[in-house]
């Protein structure tokens, strides 16, 4: 499968990932690489095969409906660049 | 979806230069889960907290945290599934919904796409004494985003996350809705059931409820036109006026010969009008996959039955048993049922009473009083027990109805037992025949000329029931009252 220039751009952009012309040129071919070796996979009839989400049988983890964390106000944004009253600051995002 | 329509009756249509249309609509409302603590963390969902406090690693999405799903969140989207008259999904599954923005520190928030928690359903609605059927798409669970407030700084935004990960329910409507009214029913009717399930506290000015409203136009009989979607509308009355000036907008522009562009508007309730939301140009590409950190959710049909024996009763079966057992009219029996609580204090004063003469004070002494005070039926100076004995003190020929508002206000303003206040104050009726004979004989008497007009005109009836009204402090049983008068006068 080829991707291009333009698709390699939207994905970054998407992602938030800033790339170089030469970045974007090689990931094109990086991309394309990868995606036709999972397309090996197609060669695999999973016509009638249900999707498999666990290898061994265990359900969904829940928890009860307790208040048993929080209240770190200080932790949660000690790696923040800038803060204000435990709030974070950020770069303004609306007009 | 539904591209052929129901038929809309043709006093919702909208004129305009080239005819009527006709207004579709569909909601998506966001729903906050009742719950003690969140979707996937265990930190508190309380209101009002300080900035921050009510966040863990989890919800903060520091690096290699991971989310446990609360049970409760599950129960109470099974029991809203339930209350909707929806099939519950034994098997659901959570996917990543892609984007960036501040206030979303996961980078994704978890949803649910193809496979929800809840599918088809539906909700009965009145509109103007029409009752009609709205169809409910599907619910999902979904975590909350955190809020930024821009007006702090010129330059920055300040984000916080206490929010975050708060359990949401998203209920999609299908697009059934023809006018602005039927979509505040809409809102209106599923704010009631949630708070009747207590599955959602249905604050909307505190955000724990609130629409994106879906509108476009067509002329009757054409297929669905290009939609808007008007975002987060807070309030019952301002769905209703997004409604009217969104499907305005559309007919003008199209009338005027241009397109509709489907896009994403804000309704500004000041200026009254919608305008497009431009920040987000590029095309949403959420790029959901199901999420690797969690299995499929999955229940048995025993889970589901079990919650669904324990569902409380819900508003449109209460109205009709409210109709057939306590003799209520289908309007009455609407008003008491419209919050929980007020059903639950007509009930108490209702209980081994008349249920008409027990709606009749509830209805238009209590909520009328009140309203005109701003109070809730939560914290009324009036128990149910309270008016229980004023109704029973009617009933029993204590006092009579005019009295007896009388004794409403004292109620209202003193509290006290009903009965001793009666006995403390005197107020009984005067049903001893003898008193009121004297009485009337004495009226009758003093005025001979009244007497000779009342023969010949019997609506002169009035002024001596008045009359012997006031000479007893209005505590003469009215009906004898009446009947002696008739008899003295010989009025038929």
């Amino acid at each position: 499968m080829q991707v291009d220039e333009a698709t390699v751009r939207r994905i970054a952009r998407l992602a938030r990932i800033k790339i170089t012309d030469a970045e974007a040129k090689s990931l094109e071919g990086e991309l394309s690489g990868i995606l036709d070796w999972v397309k090996q996979l197609d060669e695999v009839d999973t016509a009638n095969v249900e999707p498999m989400t666990r290898v061994v049988p265990i359900e969904l983890k829940q928890r009860a409906d307790k208040v048993t964390d929080g209240e770190i106000a200080d932790q949660v944004t000690a790696n923040a660049p800038m803060t204000e009253d435990h709030f974070f600051v950020v770069p303004k995002v609306v007009e | 979806m539904q591209a052929k329509a129901k038929a809309t009756k043709t006093s919702n249509l909208i004129p305009g230069a080239t005819g009527d249309w006709e207004v579709v609509i569909g909601m998506e409302v966001h729903a906050q889960v009742a719950s003690q603590s969140k979707l996937f963390s265990g930190s508190s969902t309380a209101f009002g907290a300080e900035p921050n406090s009510h966040v863990s690693l989890v919800d903060a999405a520091m690096p290699g945290m991971l989310p446990v799903i609360n049970s409760e969140c599950i129960a109470q989207a099974v029991r809203t599934g339930l209350g909707l008259k929806a099939a519950v999904n034994l098997r659901s599954v959570f996917d990543r919904k892609n984007y960036f923005y501040p206030d979303l520190p996961q980078g994704y928030q978890i949803s649910q796409y193809k496979q929800p928690i809840v599918g088809e359903g539906e909700i009965e609605i009145d509109v103007d004494g029409e009752a009609m059927r709205v169809g409910i798409e599907r619910l999902h669970l979904e975590q909350d985003a955190g809020k930024s407030i821009h007006d702090q700084h010129p330059d920055y935004s300040y984000v916080d996350l206490n929010r975050s990960g708060v359990a949401l329910m998203e209920i999609v409507s299908k697009p059934d809705l023809r006018s602005s009214k039927q979509a505040q029913a809409y809102v209106t009717k599923l704010r009631t059931i949630l708070r009747y399930l207590g599955t959602c506290d249905g604050d909307m000015e505190k955000g724990n409820l609130r629409a994106d409203v879906n509108v476009s136009v067509r002329k009757p009989g054409d297929g669905l036109g290009t939609r808007c979607e008007i975002k987060n509308v807070n309030s019952i009355r301002f769905i209703g006026q997004a409604v009217e000036v969104e499907a305005r907008r559309q007919i003008d522009i199209l009338e005027d010969g241009g397109k509709i562009d489907q896009e994403t508007r804000l309704f500004d309730p000041g200026k009254g009008e919608t305008r497009s939301m431009r920040s987000k140009e590029e095309a949403h590409d959420y790029r959901y996959f199901p999420d690797p950190d969690l299995l499929p959710l999955e229940m048995t049909q025993q889970y589901v039955d079990d919650l669904k024996q324990h569902l409380p009763e819900l508003p449109d079966e209460k109205r009709a048993r409210f109709m057939k057992d306590y003799g209520l009219t289908a309007y009455d029996a609407g008003v008491l049922i419209a919050e929980r609580e007020r059903a639950d204090f007509f009930e108490a004063v209702a209980k081994g009473r008349d249920g008409k003469t027990a709606a009749n004070w509830v209805i238009n002494e209590l909520l009328g009083r009140l309203n005109k005070d701003g109070h809730d039926i939560g914290d009324s100076p009036l128990s149910a027990k309270q008016l229980g004995g004023l109704v029973d003190l009617i009933a029993t020929n204590v006092i009579s109805g005019k009295i007896a508002k009388d004794l409403f206000e004292i109620l209202w303003t003193d509290g006290g037992d009903p009965a001793e206040i009666v006995d403390a104050r005197g107020m009984k009726q005067v049903t001893d025949t003898g008193a009121i004979e004297k009485a009337i004989d004495e009226i009758i008497a003093a005025n001979p000329d009244k007497v000779e007009q009342a023969k010949a005109k019997p609506s002169m009836l009035g002024w001596f029931v008045g009359q012997v009204m006031k000479s007893s402090g209005g505590k003469a049983n009215p009906a004898a009252v009446n009947e002696i008068l008739k008899k003295k006068l010989g009025i038929a």
